[in-house]
């Protein structure tokens, strides 16, 4: 790594141990900016690296969260009880009940949502282009609806987890670096992936999968790989959110398909699909974008931001880092190399 | 001299259209066999059949002795037989030396190969390949932005990156500069020496196959016309009818 490359890396390092202390009134939208980032990541390694742009990631989330919180609540009581109780009884939990639960909870998230994309995956690999958009969208909303009728776990109403034991602005500082320590953890598993054998085929299934094949690379293995990895790290964002957020239901905090599902999507368009910055760019401008407008523009927030799919998706496809890469191609390595090898004629 | 794809009785009909009746034809290992015939003959269709992008109606297809008529285009690949495409498919977003590197043999590659990054050995094959072909002042150029043909022979040098026993090529010539046809010939007889690769050729160019192959099939109206030498297949009347149209 250069030293210009170590001095960036250590500065956003720093900023985002110091933030939550340096600006205390912003803990839950900076803990939302990471959330943002991970699912942009996670989303972009699918959509932009391999280029299956699915709009179901959010069932991860969703999923994530109802595993987080089933399985803490099961550590220490009947599941079925405690979600029928809706409000009447009183579950106490111990600290190790709580973060033990919790620990497990968001790990175990990760590790199912990963099963699920390998099951879902080999369902839905097969389907192309804007039919594997809509049939993943498909069952992010079959997914929302079919736990919104389960009454063992919260039906509709959802589930109340518990709050934090402890002070709750401490609470929040702890919600922020979990989300941060899954979003570095996600940034760097992607810089490696990308780097690797692996990341190089999942490209050659983006730009022509017909030819991959034809390489004699095992297609469907690595798309099922990639989800499962992106799966990973999104059912933990989840898990989070689940104990973050203490009350949640499953259509509009869980399987939130038209907010965090479609959001992910615009964060990687506006950033630039396919490259390791771009998602991350294009999360923190569009949450900028989004608190702004909500605060100031109250009324016509959402106005402005079908305005900025818009405009994005019309005007400014290869988002942030590819039209730095069109204006200053040689930052990206983009060159005729003069140097003429000895033999070559 | 052995035989490393043995055809037998293959016939493959799209609906109504019989575009391969009753093929047979061998291609004898570390030789250059060449495919000619007029358009739409069903020389293609015999390629896509071998390589196993449709199943065919009847007959059978041997790859160094087994049976391959039932795999898929990747576990073909994976044994080492290989194709290039007519219209030429290349990674366009990449450049050179990614698209050679992607090229790297997933045949004996577990996934836990695919998660270490290239070797200073990956590069260095790639760059005498991509040397081999004449792109290494371009290797650092976007691919989709390359010329037709240089993106034919960045094809063919991602082909010899993955290392086939045997190599099917869809008209390697069409769509190339004239005075730099010489140029592939020689590449493509020197893969055939030098890296001991079996070569399936199509080609309507008459004057590239001629210099090229030991021995040329002749499809017409999806059927095996006539088979032979270079000599053979010149001086053969059928053939001279079937490409001047007097069938």
């Amino acid at each position: 790594m250069s030293r210009n490359k170590i001095i960036l890396y250590s500065l956003i390092l720093a900023f985002s141990i110091v933030a939550p202390f340096a600006f205390p009134n912003f803990g839950t939208q900076l803990a939302t900016l990471w959330l943002m980032i991970i699912v942009a990541i996670t989303w972009d390694m699918t959509g932009g690296q391999m280029g299956y742009n699915s709009l179901g990631n959010i069932f991860f989330y969703g999923t994530g969260m109802y595993v987080a919180a089933l399985i803490t609540i099961g550590l220490s009581y009947d599941i079925g009880d405690y979600t029928s109780a809706a409000g009447g009884g009183i579950y106490e939990f111990t600290d190790l009940g709580y973060f033990g639960g919790m620990a497990l909870g968001i790990l175990g998230a990760g590790l199912f949502c990963s099963v699920c994309a390998i099951v879902i995956g080999s369902l839905t690999f097969g389907l192309r282009g804007p039919y594997f958009a809509i049939g993943t969208l498909g069952v992010a909303i079959a997914a929302g609806e079919l736990v919104s009728n389960w009454d063992w776990v919260g039906g509709g109403q959802g589930i109340a987890l518990p709050v934090y034991p402890g002070d709750l602005d401490t609470g929040k500082t702890f919600f922020y670096f979990l989300f941060a320590a899954v979003g570095i953890a996600a940034f760097l598993f992607a810089r490696w992936l990308y780097g690797t054998r692996f990341g190089a085929a999942i490209n050659a299934i983006r730009d022509d999968e017909e030819k991959a094949d034809a390489m004699g690379i095992h297609t469907l293995r690595y798309k099922l790989y990639t989800w499962a990895m992106a799966a990973f790290f999104v059912g933990m964002a989840g898990g989070i959110s689940a104990f973050q957020l203490i009350h949640f239901e499953p259509l509009e905090s869980a399987y939130q398909t038209i907010n965090l599902g479609i959001f992910m999507v615009v964060c990687v368009l506006l950033g630039g699909k396919g490259t390791l910055w771009g998602p991350v760019v294009g999360a923190v401008l569009f949450h900028l974008f989004k608190e702004i407008t909500w605060n100031y523009l109250l009324g016509w927030q959402w106005v402005a931001l079908g305005a900025l799919i818009v405009v994005t998706v019309v005007y400014f496809q290869d988002g942030v880092m590819g039209w730095l890469e069109h204006k200053r191609p040689e930052w990206f390595g983009i060159r005729v190399e003069k140097k003429v090898a000895s033999d070559s004629k | 001299m052995t035989t490393i794809i043995d055809v037998s009785s293959v016939s493959k009909s799209f609906g109504g259209v019989v575009a391969n009746k009753d093929v047979s034809l061998s291609v004898k290992t570390g030789a250059i066999t060449g495919l000619i015939g007029p358009n739409g003959s069903g020389k293609t269709t015999l390629f896509n059949s071998i390589v196993g992008y449709h199943p065919i109606d009847s007959g059978s297809i041997q790859f160094e002795g087994r049976e391959i008529s039932k795999l898929s285009v990747q576990q073909i690949a994976r044994r080492g037989l290989l194709r290039t495409f007519q219209q030429t498919r290349i990674y366009g977003a990449m450049d050179g030396v990614q698209n050679m590197l992607i090229s790297l043999p997933h045949r004996k590659m577990s996934i836990f190969d695919a998660l270490k990054t290239f070797t200073r050995e990956d590069y260095e094959r790639a760059d005498h390949l991509l040397e081999f072909v004449g792109l290494y002042e371009k290797r650092m150029l976007k691919s989709g932005d390359l010329s037709f043909g240089q993106q034919k022979l960045l094809e063919f040098a991602m082909a010899l990156m993955n290392e086939p026993t045997c190599l099917l090529l869809d008209e390697p010539t069409a769509g190339i500069n004239p005075t730099l046809i010489n140029g592939l010939i020689d590449r493509l007889k020197r893969a055939n020496s030098e890296f001991g690769i079996t070569l399936f050729v199509i080609e309507h160019n008459m004057r590239v196959i001629m210099n090229m192959a030991e021995k040329i099939y002749c499809l017409a109206h999806g059927e095996m016309l006539a088979e032979g030498t270079p000599d053979e297949i010149q001086n053969d009347q059928r053939v001279i009818d079937a490409y001047l149209g007097a069938h």
